[in-house]
């Protein structure tokens, strides 16, 4: 089992090794932006901001504060927002690679860099855990980290997809769990110093709620053929309410992946947001007392419910997803039936 | 607070990216594919098989424990069984042992009465082949006394007294 994990390590550092020079040299040039020359013109007062390194460039707004009362949300801003720069203050930052292809600007974003970590954690834990299952046989016990993954995958298997969706939930099960751990992933990420949340860009959740979207249609057209999934757009109701009901339906297929987007994007967002607002509460009053007092006992509380958020909307995505693709399935088909007998 | 309101609506917060969403979709399908092969097939086929592994112990626990269940039935039946058998041999032994035993006693007692009755036979024998006996001799020495008296006279008297006397004689010698 351990050479097997070691060849997998060896593998990740192999491809990091490639993968790190290309990313520094690509930013060497460094220029600047104005806004991060202010930032580093302000580095000077970092001093009071020793606390939390990630959030080091706060202590650049109270030194520029006296004039502008937008600086405080500026840099806020600046820590949610996804940007071509990653920062690793007081020790420097990244450039990363701007790439346009065909007028689309598809450059490494620090999201996109996360999303990359996450991606190689998963594959990386899973990697080895799938491997270590291969060589079981059903008599062997499950040890160590197969064991706790596993408890994680029985329970996505069980109780969220076989519960929701019904027989046939194994076709939808790999995107299930790979949608639940990125997603864990990507938010825990986002909790850790120095990182960024990839769920917290609205974005991301768009893709991956999209993704639901088109799943859930397949599996309907697929269980209702093409004449059930139309019938299903009338709901089943006189043809002279069609005129009403058809927009209705078809804008209740877009606000499911909707609601899954501005659901996973606003939880995570609005964390980082409230941790970060509340840092600031102690620069914009300048006090001590307020940062002691209030400030760093509530942004650890407020952190501590953002690792108990990051588990839940994982959690949660998946939850919707199963069940969005178990009412596309299977109970669809019941629907129209009882409304074929209101009917008569 | 002014500035959450001017964080959302100063932008950047909901602009699309399309370069973002290019990667997200990458990402994500390739991860989902790696996945899939990598770790979800095993994992599930692991899972499953366990899971059949167990209820398939399950079951044959439970077909193990009817059958159990169904020999010791036939155990307790044949144990009855044999039970009846032996009080039924027991019950013609003694029934043989009493009609026997009373067989037995009948015919020793006919025995008996049979060797009664051939010895009282005998004795009337005995007692006729006696009687004849003393019969030829009374007519003997009858005829002994006769020959006596005619011998000695054949007075009257005297042939009276003589016999009379013969006869006492003879009654005195039998008692």
């Amino acid at each position: 089992m351990k050479p097997v994990i070691v060849k997998q390590t060896k593998a990740f550092l192999k491809v990091l090794a490639l993968a790190v020079p290309l990313i520094l040299s690509a930013g060497a040039p460094a220029s600047a932006t104005p806004e991060d020359a202010g930032a580093v013109a302000h580095d000077s007062a970092t001093v009071t901001a020793e606390a939390s390194g990630a959030h080091a460039e706060a202590a650049a707004a109270p030194g520029a504060e006296s004039g502008h009362s937008e600086k405080p949300g500026d840099v806020i801003m600046h820590h949610i927002l996804d940007s071509n720069v990653f920062a690793f203050e007081p020790f420097g930052e990244v450039e990363l690679p701007k790439i346009v292809v065909g007028g689309f600007d598809i450059s490494i974003t620090k999201h996109v860099v996360m999303m990359w970590l996450a991606a190689a954690i998963v594959l990386i834990v899973f990697g080895a855990v799938g491997s270590r299952y291969a060589k079981m046989t059903p008599k062997d016990a499950p040890k160590g980290l197969a064991n706790a993954m596993e408890a994680l995958v029985d329970f996505i298997r069980l109780d969220v997809a076989k519960s929701n969706i019904g027989p046939g939930y194994e076709k939808h099960l790999p995107y299930l769990l790979t949608v639940f751990f990125f997603i864990l992933l990507c938010n825990v990420l986002g909790l850790v110093p120095y990182g960024a949340t990839a769920t917290g860009n609205v974005n991301v959740t768009l893709t991956l709620a999209v993704f639901t979207f088109f799943i859930t249609q397949v599996a309907s057209l697929k269980a209702h053929g093409i004449k059930g999934y139309a019938a299903h757009l009338t709901a089943g109701t006189h043809w002279s309410l069609w005129i009403i009901m058809i927009p209705i339906e078809i804008i209740g297929l877009f606000t499911k992946p909707f609601a899954l987007t501005v659901r996973l994007f606003a939880n995570m967002t609005a964390g980082h947001i409230v941790i970060l607002s509340l840092i600031f509460i102690s620069f914009i009053l300048k006090s001590y007392i307020v940062a002691v007092a209030v400030s760093v006992p509530f942004s650890i509380f407020i952190y501590l419910l953002e690792i108990f958020v990051a588990f839940l909307q994982a959690f949660i995505f998946t939850m919707l997803s199963a069940l969005f693709i178990g009412l596309a399935t299977a109970h669809e088909g019941h629907d129209e039936h009882e409304a074929e007998v209101a009917h008569h | 607070m002014l500035t959450s309101g001017i964080i959302l609506l100063s932008g950047g917060l909901l602009s699309p990216n399309p370069g973002l969403i290019f990667w997200t979709a990458v990402t994500f399908v390739i991860v989902l594919l790696i996945l899939k092969k990598l770790a979800w097939g095993p994992i599930i086929t692991a899972l499953e098989e366990r899971e059949k592994g167990i209820q398939s112990a399950i079951d044959r626990a439970h077909s193990a424990k009817d059958e159990a269940e169904s020999i010791l039935r036939k155990n307790r039946e044949t144990l009855a069984k044999a039970d009846a058998e032996s009080e039924r041999i027991i019950r013609e032994g003694k029934e043989y042992g009493e009609k026997l035993r009373s067989e037995m006693t009948e015919k020793a007692q006919e025995e008996a009465k049979k060797m009664i009755a051939a010895a009282k036979e005998e004795i009337e024998q005995e007692k006729h082949r006696a009687l004849d006996v003393l019969r030829n001799e009374v007519a003997d020495l009858a005829v002994m006394g006769a020959e006596k008296i005619i011998k000695s006279s054949l007075d009257a008297d005297t042939q009276k007294k003589i016999v009379d006397s013969m006869i006492q004689d003879l009654s005195s010698k039998r008692n």
